[in-house]
C-alpha cells in the first residue's frame, strides 16, 4: 500500500501519521505540502491532526480551500481511500467530502484522554480487521469534536452502515455518540480519535494497528 | 528632550543607575536610549540582584554541553543526541491576563529551546495559585490552564506534567513557570554569538506591534492595586505563527547559513540584538525602517521595546539571505534584513535617517549594575509541633487525598494534549513524565519540584529539598538524573529578609546539586513577586531531566499485582513539621522543614535505580508531600489494587504514616524478590522495612482501620472538577 500524508500549515500530527504508516506498511509515506496541485501515485491519503491555519475562522475551513484539496477530491472520486484524523476529519466535513460538522466540545474544554470506542461496522477498507462490536481504546485530543448533523442525515448514516466508530462514554457531546463516519462510496473515513497514536504498546496501546492492517489488506 | 528625574523613575531606574548611564555614554541619554537601558538593566534581563550568587551554582559535568548563559542549557544523552531545556516564569503577565500570560509563557520558552536547534518534545509547567476560596483563584486557574493548552496543543508539543499548588501567599501574585525540553544532534546546536563584522542581521516571524512594551520592566516591579491597569503591556500570543516559525527555523537550521540566532523574548529587538553582539564580541547596527511593522507610525522607542511574540533575530553568513528568505516565504512569515554586524562594539539604531541610539554594547551587558544586596539571616523555624494522637489514620488519609494540594490534577492535564508526537511513555500523574527519544529505545524522564512551605521555614534546607525531590522523582522512574534548570521565584530583593531567602536558597540548591552530581545548566529568576508589600512563599522551582537508557526497564508507581510485598527504603523518623498533615488536619503551618541528608539521598536512590535498571522491580514511588500513607494510597489508586499495611517503627501511627522524612522510596515486588532486596539493603546499611502486601480493594492499616479505594478515589478525583464547577466552596485552613 502506497500512502501520502498532507501537510497543512500547523498540521501537527503529520509526523505521527508518517511514523505509524512507516511502522505498519514498512514504507515511508509521501509528505505532500498543501500548495501542491497533484498527489503522487498512492492508494491512501491521510489528512492528519493538528491546527491547520491555527483553527482560525473555523477548524478546517481554510485548509478545505487549499490547492491540494482539488487533487484529494479527484482521488476520492476515483475511489481512492482517504483517512481524516481529528483536524483531518474537520477538513473533510468542511470540504464536503463527509456530511455533518464538528462543533465545540459540549464541555467547552479541550479534552485529551484515552476513550473506549465500539467498532460499529466492519464492512469497509478501514475496519475489516476488527470484530463488529469490538471495544477499542484510542486517545482523543481536541477542542471541537462534537459531531453534528441533522436528524435525517444521522438516520441515513446509521441506515447505510456508515457510522464506523461510536464512543462508549461520549467525551464531547457528539450526536448519537458518533466518533467516526464514512462517505457514501465507503472510501473516505473521518474520525476524531487518533488510531495513529496507538500502534505501539510502549506509548499507550496497539488498538489502532488493525485499522492500518485493514487498509493494507484492502489496498495492497 | 532632556531626561528628568521623573522619566528615570518611570523607567524603573534609580538616580545612581542613571548617573552610571551618563558616565558610560559620556553624555546624557536620549529617550530611546533611556528605554533601552531600562529594559537591559531591569532585574529580569540583568539578574543584577542575583548574579553574584548564581555564580556559586555548579554548572559543569561530563554530560554538560552548554551551561547557563545561552537561551537554554544542553546535555549529552549519548549516541550524538542532545537534550536542550530550560524553565522560565511568566508570573506577572499571567496574573494580569491569565490566558495570554500563560500562553505567551509557553511560546517564549519553546522559542528559547528551538532557537538552539532543538525540536521541542515535551512541556512541563509549575503553577502556584492563591487559596482556593480567594475570589480570583478559579478565574486564574481556568485562564492559565486554557492558555497553556491553547498554545501548547496548537504547537503539537505534548504537555506531560508539572505541579499545581494553592497557598494564600500567591493570592495577589500567582506563579506560572513553564519548562520546555527539546532534542537536537550534538553537532547541530545553534548559539547566539554574532561573531564577525559585516554579516546580515535578519528579522523573521511576526510583525512588530505596540504590545508588551516594557514587559521586562513590569516583571521587575512589585504589584499594587492598579496592576490590572497594566493589561496593555501583556503580549498576545499566536501559536499558529509560532508553529510555522518553528518549522521554518528548523528548515533553515538544516542548512549551514546561520552564524547566530536568538529569539526576541523579554525586551524584544533590543535584548536579542545587544546580547548577540555582546556574546560575539562584535557591534550591531539596526535600520528600524526595515522592521516589519503591524501598526502605523511606530516610533523607534516602540520598535526597540516591543515584546510582540513569535519573532526571531538571526545573523547569517553573507550571501545566504535569498536562500533563507525562500524558506520563510514558504512558511508565509515575514523576513527582512534589518541591519548588519560591525566591529565597532556599539549598538546603533537608525530611524528615518537619524541615529536614535548609539550605546557601547558592554554598557548593556557587563557594565550593567551588579548588587550585593544586604541580607538579614533569620533563624530557621525549628521544632516538632504538637498534634492530636487520637485522630483516625484512615479518615485523615481520606481528607488528605481530597485536599486542594493533594487531589488529582486530572482536570488540568486532560486539557493538555499529552500524547501528540507519539512518544509519551508515561503521561501526567506520575513521579516523572517519561518521553521516548524518537526512533530509539532511550527516554527522557522529566519533573518539576519545590516545596515552598519548607523554603519558608528554612530557605537553605528547602533549596536542598527541591533538588533532592526532583532527583528522587527521576530516580523512581528508573532514570539517571542528568541536570537541572531552576526557576527562582522570590519577593523583593531589596528587603534584607527576602534577600536572605534568595541567598540561602541558592546555597541549598548548590549544595544538593554538587552532592548529587546534578548540575544547573540554565534557569531564570523572577523577583519582586509581591503585592502590596506581601511576598510569596520562596519558590525556587527545580526542573530536572534524566535519561532512561532502555525504556523497557523503567518503573511506575501503580501496584501491578496482588500479593506483592511493599518495601520501604529509607529512614522514618516521623517528621511532622511543615507537613501537609499538620496543615490540613491540625490547621497549622508550623515547625521546621525536614532535614535533607544528601549522602543518604544518593545512597538510597542509587540502590533503587540499580534495581530498576536490572529489571528486578517495576513498581516504585517516591515518598514526598503527605508522607508514607499518601504515597501508598497513590500507588493503590493508580490501577485499583488495595493493600494491607502495618506500622514498622515508631510508637505513634500519625508521625509514622504522615511524617515527611526525606530520602525514602516505596517498592512493590513479588515475595521472593522482596526477600532478596531487603537482605541486600541491610547488607549495604540502608534502612529498609517490609510494610505489607498488595491485594483487594481496600486499604487496611494496622489491622484496625480500613478505607475503601472507592472512598479515596471519590475525594481524590472529585475535588478539582467540583471546585472548578463551583459546586462546593472548599475549606482551607
Amino acid at each position: 500500500m502506497k500512502s501520502a500524508v498532507i501537510v497543512f500549515p500547523a498540521s501537527n500530527c503529520d509526523r505521527d501519521a508518517q511514523t505509524a504508516l512507516k511502522e505498519m506498511t514498512g514504507k515511508a509515506p509521501a509528505m505532500v505540502w498543501h500548495q501542491e496541485s497533484e498527489l503522487p501515485d498512492v492508494d491512501l491519503v491521510v489528512l492528519p491532526g493538528g491546527f491547520a491555519y491555527g483553527d482560525y475562522l473555523r477548524c478546517g475551513a481554510m485548509a478545505a480551500q487549499s490547492q491540494i484539496m482539488k487533487a484529494i477530491k479527484a482521488h476520492a472520486e476515483k475511489g481512492g481511500a482517504v483517512l481524516g484524523i481529528c483536524n483531518g476529519f474537520q477538513v473533510l466535513t468542511e470540504s464536503g467530502l463527509l456530511p455533518g460538522a464538528l462543533m465545540r466540545n459540549a464541555g467547552l474544554k479541550f479534552v485529551c484522554k484515552p476513550v473506549t470506542l465500539s467498532v460499529e461496522e466492519t464492512q469497509s477498507s478501514f475496519t475489516r480487521k476488527y470484530e463488529k462490536g469490538q471495544s477499542v481504546t484510542f486517545p482523543v485530543a481536541h477542542g471541537e469534536g462534537n459531531y453534528y448533523a441533522d436528524e435525517e442525515t444521522l438516520d441515513r448514516l446509521e441506515g447505510e452502515g456508515r457510522v464506523m466508530f461510536r464512543y462508549r462514554d461520549n467525551p464531547n457531546g457528539s450526536a448519537r455518540d458518533i466518533a467516526g463516519v464514512l462517505n457514501q462510496k465507503r472510501n473516505v473515513l473521518g474520525l476524531m480519535p487518533h488510531p495513529e497514536r496507538v500502534v505501539d504498546p510502549v506509548t499507550g496501546g496497539s488498538d489502532g494497528r488493525a485499522l492500518f492492517q485493514s487498509l493494507i489488506e484492502a489496498l495492497s | 528632550m532632556t531626561i528628568t528625574p521623573e522619566m528615570i523613575r518611570e523607567h524603573g531606574l534609580s538616580e545612581d543607575e542613571y548617573a552610571r548611564i551618563k558616565n558610560l555614554l559620556g553624555r546624557d541619554a536620549n529617550l530611546v536610549e533611556l528605554g533601552v537601558f531600562s529594559v537591559m538593566w531591569s532585574e529580569h534581563c540583568s539578574y543584577k540582584s542575583t548574579r553574584a550568587h548564581l555564580k556559586k551554582l555548579p554548572t559543569i559535568g561530563p554530560q554538560v554541553i552548554q551551561g547557563p548563559g545561552e537561551n537554554a542549557g544542553v546535555i549529552d544523552i549519548g549516541d550524538g543526541d542532545a537534550a536542550i531545556f530550560k524553565m522560565e516564569s511568566h508570573n506577572h503577565p499571567s496574573f494580569i491576563e491569565p490566558y495570554q500570560g500563560a500562553a505567551t509563557g509557553v511560546g517564549g520558552i519553546m522559542r528559547d529551546v528551538f532557537t538552539m536547534g532543538a525540536r521541542p518534545i515535551a512541556m512541563m509547567n509549575a503553577l502556584r495559585f492563591g487559596e482556593p476560596d480567594h475570589p480570583k483563584t478559579r478565574h486564574l486557574v481556568s485562564g492559565v490552564v486554557s492558555g497553556i493548552g491553547g498554545y501548547g496543543n496548537c504547537m503539537g508539543v505534548p504537555t506531560v506534567g508539572g505541579e499545581v499548588n494553592f497557598h494564600r501567599s500567591y493570592n495577589g501574585n500567582i506563579l506560572v513557570n513553564a519548562m520546555c525540553v527539546g532534542l537536537a544532534r550534538t553537532d547541530k546546536i545553534f548559539l547566539s554569538a554574532a561573531k564577525g563584522a559585516g554579516n546580515p542581521v535578519v528579522y523573521v516571524g511576526s510583525k512588530t506591534g505596540r504590545d508588551g512594551i516594557h514587559g521586562a520592566t513590569m516583571a521587575s516591579a512589585e504589584f499594587n492595586e492598579d496592576s490590572e491597569e497594566k493589561r496593555p503591556t501583556v503580549q498576545v500570543g499566536d501559536p499558529f505563527t509560532e508553529k510555522l516559525l518553528l518549522e521554518a527555523c528548523l528548515e533553515l537550521m538544516a542548512t549551514d547559513a546561520i552564524i547566530a540566532i536568538q529569539d526576541m523574548g523579554a525586551a524584544g529587538l533590543t535584548s536579542s540584538s545587544a546580547e548577540m553582539a555582546d556574546k560575539g564580541g562584535s557591534g550591531i547596527e539596526l535600520d528600524l525602517d526595515r522592521v516589519p511593522q503591524r501598526e502605523e507610525n511606530m516610533t523607534a522607542y516602540e520598535m526597540l521595546l516591543s515584546e510582540s511574540q513569535e519573532r526571531m533575530l538571526a545573523v547569517l553568513k553573507p550571501g545566504r539571505e535569498a536562500e533563507a528568505e525562500k524558506i520563510f516565504r514558504k512558511w508565509e512569515l515575514d523576513f527582512a534584513v534589518i541591519g548588519k554586524t560591525t566591529d565597532t562594539h556599539r549598538f546603533i539604531a537608525r530611524h528615518r535617517g537619524q541615529v536614535v541610539a548609539d550605546i557601547p554594547v558592554t554598557a548593556l551587558s557587563n557594565e550593567a549594575p551588579v548588587y550585593e544586596r544586604p541580607f538579614r539571616k533569620r533563624t530557621p523555624v525549628a521544632g516538632e509541633p504538637a498534634y492530636d494522637r487520637k485522630r483516625s489514620v484512615a479518615q485523615s488519609l481520606v481528607k488528605l487525598m481530597g485536599a486542594p494540594d493533594m487531589a488529582s490534577r486530572r482536570w488540568v492535564w486532560e486539557q493538555y494534549d499529552h500524547s501528540v508526537m507519539n512518544d509519551t511513555v508515561e503521561p501526567p500523574g506520575s513521579d516523572a513524565a517519561v518521553v521516548r527519544v524518537h526512533g530509539t529505545k532511550k527516554a527522557l524522564a522529566i519533573t518539576t519540584d519545590v516545596t515552598p512551605r519548607y523554603c519558608q521555614a528554612d530557605p537553605f534546607e528547602g533549596g536542598k529539598q527541591a533538588v533532592a525531590e526532583a532527583w528522587r522523582n527521576l530516580t523512581a522512574s528508573g532514570a539517571t538524573p542528568l541536570a537541572v534548570t531552576d526557576n527562582l521565584n522570590y519577593g523583593n530583593p531589596q528587603k534584607p529578609e527576602i534577600m536572605w531567602q534568595i541567598v540561602a536558597g541558592i546555597e541549598g540548591i548548590g549544595e544538593a546539586c554538587r552532592a548529587l552530581a546534578f548540575p544547573v545548566i540554565g534557569g531564570n529568576c523572577s523577583l519582586y513577586n509581591e503585592t502590596n508589600g506581601e511576598g510569596i512563599l520562596p519558590t525556587p522551582a527545580i526542573g530536572g531531566v534524566g535519561l532512561i537508557k532502555d525504556v523497557s526497564k523503567r518503573a511506575t508507581m501503580g501496584f501491578k499485582r496482588e500479593g506483592d510485598v511493599i518495601i520501604l527504603i529509607g529512614e522514618t523518623r516521623g517528621h511532622l513539621g511543615q507537613s501537609v498533615y499538620l496543615r490540613e488536619i491540625e490547621g497549622k503551618e508550623d515547625g521546621g522543614a525536614p532535614a535533607v541528608d544528601l549522602a543518604a539521598e544518593k545512597k538510597h536512590g542509587d540502590f533503587v535505580r540499580a534495581l530498576i535498571e536490572k529489571g528486578r522491580v517495576d513498581t516504585v514511588h517516591d515518598v514526598s508531600d503527605g508522607g508514607l500513607l499518601v504515597a501508598i494510597a497513590e500507588m493503590a489508586l493508580k490501577d485499583g489494587i488495595g493493600v494491607t499495611i502495618g506500622q514498622a517503627s515508631l510508637a505513634d501511627a500519625i508521625p509514622f504514616f504522615f511524617g515527611e522524612d526525606q530520602a525514602r522510596y516505596l517498592i512493590a515486588t513479588p515475595f521472593a524478590e522482596a526477600e532478596k532486596i531487603v537482605e541486600e539493603a541491610r547488607a549495604a546499611y540502608i534502612p529498609v522495612a517490609e510494610l505489607g502486601k498488595t491485594g483487594g480493594d481496600v486499604l487496611i492499616i494496622n489491622d484496625n482501620e480500613r478505607v475503601s479505594l472507592r472512598e479515596l478515589r471519590e475525594g481524590h478525583e472529585g475535588w478539582f472538577p467540583r471546585y472548578m464547577a463551583r459546586e462546593e466552596i472548599p475549606l482551607t485552613n
